[in-house]
């Protein structure tokens, strides 16, 4: 293990936080929030105390970096800036109980949207703007931020590889271009363009600057966390209209954008990811559009909840016009097979992802051909394109890891003695990363009610789920903190 | 600038490696998916599997956009087609391949016309180029040519016998009698940089630039040149030792090859009438002294195997040999050569990468980049060359009036068709070439960066 290089590694991205932070402090400022403001200030004294510290103790590290380090120095990045991330929402007495605090900013930086607060309109604008842009950040993933503005250094500099896997979503991440600074460059400024024509649009339908800036965070990073204490309902059908397009743009691999501004359209529309994404939201919003007949006044708004919903379930998102907990059994049980599914690789979002759910299918429907045929070779194909085996073998293996820490998780909230719905809802919409479930943890509650230790478990849930398990999982090993 | 590099073998490896250290975007293309995967998490560079002529994986590496291709597999034939693909769907692509079958050396100025080759690069017959520069000037250890072929950098040892041995580089002129200069001296492994009143000791490599015409000059003031060599023993009969044996065949050097695959001896006693082809184990002592190893003039080891060139050389060295040349296949092993004190060593594979090193380079010389570069003193000095443009400063003023950074030595300068080792009160004009001998260390990629 590469303590030293680790350490230099955080203390880089602490700093990227810090300079993220400052923002969030000049609107408090401007505001008059000055007790939002001195928590702030008290968190970057913290960030920089402990950057001082990091770069002292780890200065002159070696450039060498492997699989085990890439993924460990992920997963401890991302504890280490929501440890610290969550000083402004503690100190401010936002959130008194240091637990909500940290759930909170976790909840922000995985993009989920879960929240404890019962109501928002009260809290200061500075608070509000940092718990917005955490889903910002965390959508694209910091590491990759990092990577698009600092060059690593060292001649043999294709450990980045390893920090690209770990942080970008899906089970085949590769570069778009050689270079990895110009790969996470690219990135990034598709992320940036969409936001801010996200925030554009959300400005034409009258949306004050402030409110269209958070909103827009929190649709383009897939997040979820609202500055209104309903969410989206109280918005015109204009603005629902916007955020519904943008969450679902935000649900596809950016990769597919890319190919589109090299105008290689058909690439695109071929990519079976892409149609299986978009297929499975146009059959769910037609399914639940029949399935709601009558519920609604007119077509016109059956089909608008219907379509927000169904696309803030699947991006990830976590957003409400209405409440679906009234909605007939069969749309909530479509919104919960949808929790899971998830969006696409290489997007913003979360879940287990569409691109692996084709994975699944295709091998399983390989095992049934065997059944028929013993002796039969067959390769499983995406876009033409014959899989490895190995990217098979990984996938069932994080098809079985989800499972377990899914019920893992489900076992240990359900201490806390809710129903088995609250309960499992609950942890499917952590762990996917999407905010609200059902019952007691729909779309009009929020997790206050959890007891502090179901709290940590559902932090954890949240940071395995962005973060795809494995760089939280090996955390807990042994074997990765020996010297070699 | 972006590349692609087809073929990630030896050779494509070490390509990797040093034009991913000078910040190229690279794209390598292998069948082979294992190496494609290590190399991805060591550089940063992107990867294609597939087979490297197939117009689809081409297309996936970007070869519309690329500026050189670099065909490195091992076929010669996949490499040609590789180029021959790529300039179909990329006209304005370079293209350097990698030809080595011997039978294709003759109409090698043929093929690059017909397939559009910026360059055909053959490992072993340049190994077989350096080793022959070195039998006809024995007592260099190793010589660095630069672009013109006029100026060169030289590696000798200071033996007991050495004319050279406690004499400080001031006076030195008075014994070799024409202009040198001493750009590097190794002394118990690390590179000094001497000064005018440094004293050569026993045991003391150093390293000379000088013009090429007053090499042979050189050699026999120094009483280092006594005799042509005549008879040379070369172990190992693979390619390198057949293109030896072509370059030579006029030169008056006899040759015996030793080799152990009968079959192999028989076409090479075929393909080379004038050369003494012997079937047998070289590292067999009794064979090579039967061969007459204590009085050859040198011996070359050329078999296969690293480890058995380095011990089969050995033997020859303790046997007073007067030139011992090794041949090494993983150079990456440098580290156990130092103390192992052989004296040539060549390595195919880092003379090619260097030419396609040297040849990316030039395409990129619009930035005032380094013409040439060899690293010298066991990797611990680089010796560049540079072209004196408009955006130089300093151009006009004596040397002895520049404040350049510490380590840096300028050692020759070109003005047209004269070469001149400079003084304190040479200078250099836009439209010269200056030389250029730094630490490894220093970070010189310009000829700006050399002055403080």
């Amino acid at each position: 293990m590469n303590y030293k290089m680790l350490g230099r590694f955080i203390g880089k991205i602490l700093m990227v936080e810090a300079v993220f932070m400052v923002p969030a402090m000049m609107i408090s400022l401007w505001e008059r929030e000055f007790a939002v403001v001195r928590a702030f200030m008290w968190t970057l004294a913290a960030i920089l105390a402990v950057v001082g510290v990091l770069i002292w103790a780890c200065r002159g590290s070696k450039n060498k970096f492997y699989a085990k380090e890439g993924l460990a120095c992920v997963g401890l990045s991302w504890l280490a800036m929501s440890l610290l991330g969550c000083l402004p929402f503690f100190l401010s007495g936002v959130m008194p109980n240091f637990v909500d605090a940290f759930f909170e900013i976790v909840s922000g930086f995985t993009t989920t949207g879960a929240s404890i607060l019962p109501e928002v309109e009260s809290v200061p604008k500075g608070i509000l703007y940092w718990r917005s842009f955490s889903h910002w950040l965390g959508g694209m993933g910091v590491l990759v931020f990092l990577l698009a503005i600092s060059s690593m250094g060292g001649s043999e500099s294709g450990y980045t590889m390893h920090l690209l896997r770990a942080e970008s979503p899906g089970p085949n991440v590769g570069k778009l271009v050689p270079k990895m600074r110009k790969t996470a460059s690219i990135l990034y400024l598709i992320y940036i363009l969409l936001t801010i024509l996200d925030i554009f649009f959300l400005l034409l339908g009258g949306m004050p600057l402030f409110e269209a800036v958070c909103t827009a965070f929190g649709t383009v990073g897939t997040g979820g966390f609202g500055v209104k204490n309903d969410s989206m309902a109280g918005y015109s059908p204009y603005i629902q209209n916007v955020c519904t397009v943008f969450m679902l743009l935000c649900g596809v691999n950016f990769s597919c954008y890319y190919l589109l501004l090299l105008r290689q359209i058909k690439n695109v529309f071929r990519d079976e990811e892409l149609r299986l994404y978009l297929g499975v939201a146009a059959g769910s919003i037609l399914l639940i559009t029949l399935n709601l007949k009558g519920f609604y006044d007119t077509l016109e708004e059956t089909l608008r909840h219907a379509s927000f919903q169904v696309v803030t379930i699947m991006t990830t998102t976590g957003f409400a016009t209405t409440d679906y907990e009234l909605w007939p059994g069969f749309s909530k049980a479509i919104l919960l097979t949808l929790m899971v599914i998830g969006a696409s690789a290489g997007s913003t979002g979360g879940g287990f992802k569409c691109g692996r759910a084709l994975l699944i299918f295709k091998s399983l429907h390989r095992s049934v051909q065997k059944v028929v045929h013993p002796q039969k070779v067959q390769v499983v194909r995406v876009n033409g394109q014959p899989i490895d085996e190995k990217v098979l073998q990984n996938t069932n293996a994080y098809l079985a890891a989800y499972v377990l820490a899914t019920i893992l998780s489900f076992l240990l909230i359900s201490i806390d003695g809710f129903s088995i719905t609250t309960n499992l809802s609950a942890v499917l919409a952590c762990f996917n990363n999407i905010g609200p479930g059902f019952e007691l943890v729909g779309p009009t509650c929020n997790y206050a009610l959890y007891s502090n230790f179901s709290k940590l478990v559902l932090a954890w849930d949240m940071l395995a789920g962005r973060l795809e398990i494995f760089p939280i999982l090996i955390l807990c090993s042994r074997t990765t903190w020996e010297h070699r | 600038m972006k590349i692609i590099i087809a073929g990630n073998g030896k050779m494509g490896a070490a390509l990797t490696r040093q034009l991913s250290a000078e910040g190229y975007e690279l794209t390598l293309i292998d069948s082979n998916l294992k190496v494609l995967e290590s190399s991805e998490e060591r550089y940063d560079i992107m990867v294609v599997q597939g087979n490297c002529a197939s117009m689809t994986v081409l297309q996936q590496a970007g070869v519309k956009e690329a500026d050189l291709l670099i065909a490195m597999t091992g076929a010669d034939e996949l490499n040609l087609l590789c180029c021959m693909t790529a300039h179909a769907l990329n006209d304005k692509i370079h293209t350097i391949a990698r030809v080595c079958n011997p039978e294709y050396t003759n109409q090698i100025f043929a093929m690059r016309e017909m397939f559009g080759l910026s360059m055909a690069v053959n490992p072993e017959r340049q190994a077989a180029v350096e080793i022959e520069r070195l039998l006809k000037y024995p007592g260099f250890l190793k010589r660095d040519t630069f672009t013109r072929g006029r100026v060169e950098i030289v590696e000798l040892r200071i033996d007991g016998k050495s004319k050279l041995r406690d004499v400080a580089l001031n006076d030195m002129y008075g014994i070799v009698k024409c202009k040198i200069l001493v750009c590097a001296v190794l002394r118990n492994g690390k590179a000094v940089a001497p000064g005018g009143d440094f004293v050569l000791r026993e045991g003391d490599r150093i390293f000379v630039t000088a013009v090429t015409d007053t090499l042979t000059v050189l050699l026999k003031n120094l009483g280092i040149l006594t005799h042509k060599t005549k008879r040379v023993i070369v172990c190992g009969g693979g390619r390198v030792s057949y293109y030896l044996a072509k370059q030579l065949a006029s030169s008056g050097i006899r040759l015996q090859i030793i080799e152990r695959d009968p079959e192999r001896c028989r076409q090479l006693a075929a393909q080379l009438p004038s050369a003494c082809i012997i079937q047998g184990d070289a590292s067999s002592q009794f064979l090579l002294e039967s061969e007459g190893l204590s009085d050859c003039d040198a011996m070359v080891t050329m078999t296969g195997l690293d480890e058995l060139n380095m011990i089969i050389s050995l033997y020859g060295m303790s046997c007073n040999v007067p030139q011992v040349i090794t041949k090494l296949g993983h150079i990456e092993n440098t580290n156990i050569l130092g103390s192992l004190s052989l004296d040539s060593v060549i390595s195919p594979k880092e003379l090619c990468c260097n030419t396609i090193v040297q040849y990316v380079r030039a395409m990129k010389n619009q930035t005032g980049a380094a013409l040439t570069v060899h690293t010298i003193a066991d990797g611990q000095a680089e010796a560049m060359e540079f072209l004196v443009d408009e955006k130089t400063r300093n151009c006009g003023k004596a040397l002895k009036d520049l404040r350049l950074k510490k380590d840096v030595l300028v050692v020759c300068i070109s003005k047209g068709a004269r070469m001149e080792i400079p003084n304190g009160s040479s200078h250099f004009d836009v439209g010269d070439i200056v030389y250029i001998v730094t630490g490894r260390d220093k970070s010189i990629y310009q000829l700006n960066d050399i002055f403080e």
